[in-house]
């Protein structure tokens, strides 16, 4: 079983992000439960929404505590919230940022997973520019099938249209191949490429 | 056919397969969803000859779903926590009347204080209301479990109430089998009432009934409830067998065949329950478990036979008569009564108001019942420090002020304020 939390504030499509993640797992055959941290969400409040993803049947109904990997859409958390707690040692990070992991003082934790385990992806500037507003969720699930390879950037694209039929989901899609390719060129140039999937 | 959804969606769309002719709705948390996904469906001509009407409160959904289901119609409605309460006069008469209804009940504590994440204090308050209770496990059983509460309800001409967990089931994206509409027309009948009001032939539903006839409207309500205790696993097996799962009954096991330790519990937390098993046998402990489905009619025999072999039992519940203990263990306890040798009886509450039940919880739970048990009821992760400390605090100061703002600034790190001081 591999599990996903994904921590980003009400508005950013925390929730949705996480049920497209389940979705384009069960267009390739898995088992996937997406659900969200159950608060009363309001604009801006941090927001929580898990992701489990197996091969057989999932029975459990637990909050994800220590998850596979971590999708973190809105870099303020970091001082909010104990977003890390739990990340598994050879876990997954992706951030939305156009910073880098020094500047947002969590150098020493991303240097802790293994090699090309950690990545940065400027989702928020991608959709603004290809979705015309600032909903980074659909990006950072192309990140996320670049980084553990786990789904592939297809499933992701059907289950962003699903979700999102038309004019906003091709360009949604169109954000979500453009942070694959960002994250995959960055695994080429950090000499990583390929020897990082994840495993169910 | 197999779809990654909600599961609120999900059971919207197998309640629009039971083609209900009225469905009264009012929307409250965390059951929204359900209305919602249905309204759309009557909207959109999927579900076809079907009023949906917006009501002004839950006390008017059902009481709407009342009049409809006396004249004759399939009638659903769906509610949660406080809304159930508000309906509460309505609750006992859908029953005492012998209409009908199907409504779901996504599960969501009771306040005061205000809360509306899942535990099972709504259903619990309206056990003895004379409804049958289902509680599903999975969403899948949620929706298989309103396919067959239709059929039960209107071969009983009594109301059943499916029980779902809110967020954990309601809020759930995941796999999820809906059936086909062939299928369900032909595991569910058209319904033809028992009794219906009729203008062209005119007649009463609702008599007073004095002391001469009350015991006895009351004894016929019981012996259907007693019937449905054969009805159940009847109409499970034909489910089975007609859609290939396994969906309702009153009760099944889990690794219980072998089982020295068996636990006891309703709804989603059997899932998490089972890997816990899982996790222990593999450890050596002989442990199962026995997922109750049915609470009213509470299979009081089929228990019995279940747990009969074990040597300790542990209940796990989202809900506890405060004064009393755990509901469902007590009724538990109802069922090993008369047996000459019984299990030791281990009564945990868990859950209350949302908290999450993690498995080492639960495997800290099971194994103190076996080498430190209790007395009475265990609150499984109660905040003892918190407690402690708020009682002594109670203790020193008769204007203590209210509990709840007081253990949340406890809990946030501050001072608590007491009424007439400054913070």
């Amino acid at each position: 079983m591999f599990e996903v939390r994904i921590h980003g504030r009400g508005g950013q499509g925390v929730v949705t992000g996480a049920e497209m993640l389940s979705v384009a797992a069960f267009l390739e055959g898995r088992h996937a439960q997406a659900f969200p941290s159950f608060g009363s969400e309001r604009t801006g409040a941090p927001v929580v929404a898990f992701c489990r993803i197996a091969e057989k049947e999932i029975r459990l109904r637990e909050p994800i505590a220590a998850p596979d990997c971590l999708i973190v859409q809105d870099p303020t958390l970091f001082k909010v919230v104990d977003v890390f707690a739990g990340l598994k040692p050879n876990g997954y990070l992706i951030v939305n940022t156009n910073k880098s992991f020094a500047d947002l003082h969590i150098a020493e934790i991303a240097s802790r997973l293994p090699k090309g385990h950690a990545v940065i992806v400027p989702a928020t500037e991608i959709a603004q520019r290809l979705v015309g507003r600032p909903v980074p969720n659909a990006a950072l699930l192309g990140a996320f099938a670049a980084l553990t390879e786990l789904v592939h950037l297809d499933s992701v694209a059907h289950a962003i249209e699903e979700a999102f039929p038309g004019k906003v989901g091709a360009a949604n899609i169109a954000a979500a191949r453009e942070a694959h390719a960002n994250v995959t060129q960055q695994e080429i140039d950090a000499g990583v490429a390929h020897d990082h999937a994840a495993v169910l | 056919m197999l779809k990654q959804i909600e599961g609120s969606r999900a059971m919207a769309e197998a309640i629009a397969l039971c083609r209900p002719e009225v469905i009264c709705a009012y929307p409250i948390t965390p059951q929204t969803h359900i209305v919602e996904g249905v309204g759309e469906l009557v909207r959109d001509g999927h579900l076809k000859n079907c009023e949906y009407i917006n009501v002004e409160s839950e006390f008017a959904a059902l009481s709407v779903a009342i009049g409809a289901s006396a004249a004759g119609a399939r009638a659903y409605t769906a509610t949660s926590s406080q809304g159930l309460l508000f309906m509460a006069e309505a609750v006992y008469n859908a029953s005492g009347l012998g209409l009908p209804i199907v409504m779901t009940l996504g599960n969501r504590a009771i306040g005061a204080p205000i809360n509306i994440w899942n535990d099972h204090s709504d259903a619990m308050s309206m056990r003895d209301a004379g409804w049958l209770q289902l509680f599903a496990e999975t969403n899948q059983e949620a929706v298989d479990l309103h396919i067959q509460a239709f059929r039960l309800a209107e071969e009983l001409s009594m109301p059943v109430m499916v029980c779902v967990d809110g967020f954990i089931l309601t809020h759930a994206v995941e796999r999820i089998d809906i059936p086909d509409q062939a299928d369900v027309d032909a595991y569910l009948p058209p319904y033809e009432p028992v009794q219906s009001l009729d203008p062209k032939d005119p007649a009463s539903i609702g008599a007073m009934v004095g002391p001469e006839a009350f015991t006895e409207v009351k004894f016929l309500a019981h012996y259907k409830q007693t019937h449905a205790l054969k009805l159940i696993p009847e109409y499970a097996r034909s489910f089975r067998d007609r859609f290939g799962r396994e969906s309702g009954g009153l009760l099944r096991g889990y690794r219980a065949d072998d089982a020295e330790m068996l636990v006891v519990a309703m709804g989603s937390i059997c899932g998490t329950i089972k890997d816990v098993i899982d996790e222990m046998r593999e450890e050596g402990f002989k442990i199962g478990l026995v997922t109750l489905v049915s609470y009213r009619p509470f299979p009081l025999a089929a228990l019995r036979d279940a747990l009969a072999r074990a040597s300790d039992v542990v209940v796990v519940e989202k809900s506890f008569a405060v004064g009393m203990g755990g509901q469902l263990a007590d009724n538990v306890d109802g069922a090993l009564r008369n047996l000459p040798v019984r299990p030791r009886l281990h009564s945990a509450v868990a859950g209350l108001g949302g908290r999450p039940i993690p498995r080492g919880s639960l495997h800290r739970l099971f194994r103190q019942a076996l080498v430190q048990p209790w007395e009475g009821v265990h609150f499984l992760d109660l905040n003892e420090r918190v407690i402690g400390r708020e009682i002594h605090r109670t203790g020193k100061n008769r204007r203590s002020g209210p509990t709840a703002e007081n253990i949340l600034k406890q809990l946030a790190g501050g001072r608590p304020a007491e009424q007439g001081r400054p913070g």
